[in-house]
């Protein structure tokens, strides 16, 4: 089959970028997305073009490296699945294919179709974890963990952290992806001690890297490849909610006391 | 200086040895722990654990990963579970069976003390990941789960559905990251290490490449943790992630680290076969579907009528014929063998014929199709998303695929290499797994190593040795960075006219023909003596886009492939080398009249250790005999 590609082309953050149009023909239905892009820079390079940059590494949809935005849609038509996982047999012969990096002011542009992620990381370590230390556990049957508490904490877990949730949201904001870590641990015992502070650490460090608040659009959730609910970001807000009673009742203790 | 092999195994009973050592090993006060910085390569499983667990207690570390997160190392793909002698089912599980079953598995290639101390800490892991969040499995009384994994007989594997390897490397991930916040750890993502350096003999910093700007940068330690995988990506085809490469350990190994037997590497039996020419990479099935599975050819080779057109008395059920005993579940080792002996009959399903199908009609009918979807829906769909096939209707098809390297540096009881200062934690050193690791133990070793082994023996190394203080800015540094430099050049200043996956891809197909499943004499010679002609012709004809001094992912792989091609040529030879067959290593001269590996512990119970000689010239393989005490040698047979 032969696809018609428009990708975006940015040398680096401060340059300014556009669609570059590129015929791939022999491109054949069984070829992953990423496979298509593979030939695609193999001509390239032998023709002495710059070969498209993007992202990837496991390639079966559980690194999170991946991610570009096909036609509009992070991570392309298919739901439920990751840009690596994607094959061309989702697409037309002849089809115009529009490919752009996740775009948010908090993602960078590095170059052509990868961003600067980095500010996810800087919100787990606000407090996305519990602290224990090697060597500090107890057995691991010690705390018992209710079924339908640890299978609703590993839905939350199953988060990739690709991104895709910032990319497709208006308002470019990471609530899904912060809500998931806050469920994920907030659901365990063992993340009750530090529930309260983590949400209130990690939503300031999430507001001060700028990204934005959720106005409920819910395109977080429809495009996520691992199908995070938005019911996580109603437990994230509960659980700030819950630490801005916590400081209040703390305050008000020391000043009566 | 001749390289030296002690393993400084602590003498006395195996069972108290680790905790003896604890012991004996020299603490670093609290308050001069600060003052020591350690390096850690690589945010996987083990890079993660040590890394975090040395900041814990409270050394300065740096760690270093080319993926643009630590969160993103490939142990996340591990599917199935990770082993730990709990005993939580009553089912006969000890440490001691742990220690054998790993022993066995590794078809007696592997040191009996560093297996004893893996299968000691085990429960430890378990604990430790609980403590960290790791949603695993659950009984409804709210108890772990477990599951039996890989052939063994007790149910020792913990899991988290089919994403282990994920939930626990996010666990490893958020303690770092915890450390990070701190000030305790310095993360390099995006930054890959191209050389290590060497000052007195010690290992004493790393260079690397900052792969966004492209800068070349010195960064000095006083002991450097290597936790940088397998090398699995030779074969160019192998569900290793993209990015996972050898550069690391082969730039220390240049250096001075003895190379053990780079020919183990494990081929798994059940992947997604390959389509096409286009291929990139291959897709793992998790091993547990074989629990539930039956694996079959048509018994008529040639045969091309769909599956369901197939009658059931005309079909080999090959593995249940010739394994009665373990039938489906036999070791991964055994598995693929007799899959690509099928295959080579002309039995094979599949374009090019090289599959077997892996079918779930019968579960499907004895437990229902929901049964089958709680278990293991979402491998289902992976495999329909790829193939575009239904495996409820229709059976998989499979075929074994490259997945793990069990050669790597070797390391001594310590984890420390043959250069002082340098330690190698998990895929990456040779250590545990002999020559055929088990399922669900390389998890339990990454965390192993990184949590529990690393902290104590870099700290006793920091306690025992006066180190020097050393410069970046030092002559040996300079040196090495200008080498750095020197290569990068060389390639994307040449002007060639074959791109790097190309000669990536001719490389893995040498290497996968004739030192894969099955190796002989005549095959490995061919590929030894292909392989430098095959460099030449890379450093002559390769392209390499871009420039150094910026982003640029083509240089980042033309390197890697660069190191790939000195370092088959070893493998071949460690294969030639090893005249027996054991484990994954199935040299054709060596079986028993019914086409079983036919081992010979007479000769070949031994590390082979290759030293690095110089460009040009014949490694030197030295040898580190094993003895079994404990463990007693014995025949490995599933029948």
């Amino acid at each position: 089959m032969k696809v018609v590609l428009k990708v975006w082309r940015q040398e680096g953050p401060e340059a300014p970028g556009q669609l570059q149009r590129i015929d791939a023909d022999e491109i054949t239905p069984d070829m992953s997305f990423l496979e298509m892009l593979d030939v695609v820079n193999e001509r390239l390079t032998l023709s002495g073009q710059r070969p498209i940059a993007f992202d990837h590494d496991c390639r079966e949809g559980i690194c999170g490296s991946c991610g570009v935005v096909i036609n509009g849609v992070p991570h392309g038509p298919r739901p439920g699945t990751t840009t690596c996982q994607l094959h061309m047999r989702q697409f037309r012969d002849g089809q115009t294919i529009v490919i752009e990096p996740f775009r948010a002011k908090p993602f960078p542009v590095l170059r052509d179709l990868i961003v600067d992620r980095s500010a996810l990381d800087r919100i787990i370590a606000a407090g996305g974890f519990v602290g224990a230390r090697a060597g500090s556990a107890p057995d691991g049957n010690a705390i018992p963990v209710a079924k339908d508490k640890a299978d609703a904490a590993m839905d939350a877990a199953a988060c990739i952290g690709c991104g895709a949730c910032v990319a497709a949201c208006p308002n470019a904001s990471a609530m899904l992806f912060v809500g998931a870590k806050i469920s994920h641990l907030g659901l365990l015992p063992q993340g009750q001690p530090e529930r309260w502070s983590r949400a209130e650490s990690m939503v300031a460090t999430m507001d001060k890297e700028g990204f934005g608040h959720c106005t409920a659009v819910t395109e977080c959730a429809a495009v996520c490849p691992k199908g995070i609910p938005m019911d996580v970001i109603g437990r994230m807000n509960r659980d700030r909610i819950g630490a801005i009673f916590l400081v209040a009742r703390r305050t008000w203790e020391a000043d009566n006391s | 200086m001749a390289m030296e092999l002690k393993s400084n195994v602590p003498p006395g009973p195996i069972a108290t040895a680790w905790s003896r050592h604890q012991f004996e090993m020299k603490l670093v006060n609290p308050a001069n722990k600060r003052k020591f910085n350690v390096i850690v390569v690589g945010s996987g499983l083990a890079g993660a654990s040590a890394a975090a667990s040395l900041a814990e207690l409270g050394y300065d570390v740096r760690c270093y990963c080319y993926q643009d997160s630590p969160r993103r190392a490939h142990s996340i793909a591990a599917q199935g579970g990770i082993n730990a002698a709990k005993n939580y089912q009553n089912d006969g599980d000890s440490v001691f069976r742990l220690f054998y079953d790993t022993v066995k598995g590794g078809d007696f290639r592997a040191r009996e003390h560093n297996v004893y101390r893996l299968a000691e800490l085990s429960a430890a892991i378990i604990d430790q990941c609980a403590a960290q969040g790791v949603p695993f499995a659950r009984e409804y009384n709210g108890f772990l789960a477990n599951r039996s994994f890989g052939g063994a007989q007790v149910s020792r594997t913990f899991y988290a559905r089919g994403q282990t390897g994920q939930q626990l490397l996010l666990g490893a991930y958020q303690a770092l990251e915890r450390q990070i916040a701190a000030g305790k750890v310095t993360m390099y993502p995006r930054t890959e290490m191209l050389d290590l350096v060497v000052v007195d003999g010690r290992a004493r910093g790393i260079v690397t490449r900052d792969l966004v700007s492209g800068k070349l940068e010195s960064h000095a330690a006083d002991a450097v943790v290597l936790a940088t995988g397998g090398y699995g990506n030779v074969f160019f085809l192998s569900t290793n992630a993209k990015g996972c490469n050898v550069t690391a350990t082969w730039r220390a190994h240049k250096h001075g680290a003895g190379f053990a037997n780079p020919c183990f590497t494990q081929i798994h039996p059940t992947c997604i076969p390959v389509s096409g020419d286009h291929q990139s990479k291959l897709t793992l099935m998790s091993e547990s579907l074989r629990n539930d599975g039956r694996v079959w050819v048509p018994g008529k080779a040639g045969d091309n009528r769909k599956p369901a057109d197939i009658p059931e008395a005309e079909r080999d059920y090959y593995l249940e014929r010739r394994y009665p005993a373990f039938g489906n579940l036999v070791p991964r080792d055994v598995a693929s063998r007799a899959a690509k002996a099928v295959c080579d009959d002309g039995h094979g399903v599949g374009p090019g014929g090289r599959g077997v199908y892996l079918d779930f009609a019968d579960a499907i009918e004895r437990m229902g199709e929901v049964a089958i979807r709680e278990r293991y829906g979402n491998l289902f769909e992976m495999y329909e998303r790829i193939t575009d096939e239904n495996p409820y209707r229709v059976p998989m098809r499979i075929y074994p695929a490259v997945h793990y390297t069990m050669g790597g540096l070797w390391v001594d009881y310590n984890l420390m290499s043959t250069i002082p200062g340098l330690f190698v934690a998990g895929e990456a050193n040779f250590s545990d797994h002999g020559a055929n690791r088990l399922g669900a133990s390389a998890l339990m070793q990454g965390l192993a190593d990184g949590y529990f082994v690393i902290p104590y023996t870099v700290g006793n190394y920091l306690g025992a040795s006066r180190l020097a203080k050393v410069d970046k800015g030092g002559p040996e540094f300079k040196k090495v960075e200008a080498e750095v430099g020197e290569r990068i050049k060389r390639l994307v200043g040449n002007k060639g006219k074959r791109t790097a996956l190309s000669f990536h891809r001719e490389l893995g197909k040498l290497l996968w023909d004739n030192c894969g499943m099955a190796r002989n004499q005549a095959g490995l010679s061919a590929a030894r003596d292909r392989i430098p002609q095959l460099r030449e012709e890379f450093w002559s004809q390769v392209i390499v886009p871009g420039a150094g001094a910026e982003l640029n992912q083509a240089l980042e792989y033309a390197g890697r492939v660069a190191d790939f091609m000195e370092f088959g040529e070893l493998m071949c030879r460690d294969a030639l080398e090893r005249r027996e067959s054991c484990g994954c290593h199935f040299r054709e001269e060596f079986q028993t009249a019914d086409g079983e590996a036919r081992r010979n512990d007479e000769e070949f119970a031994h590390v082979a250790v290759w030293e690095y000689l110089g460009q040009d010239k014949d490694e030197l393989l030295h040898k580190e005999s094993l003895s079994f005490e404990t463990a007693h040698l014995a025949q490995r047979s599933y029948k």
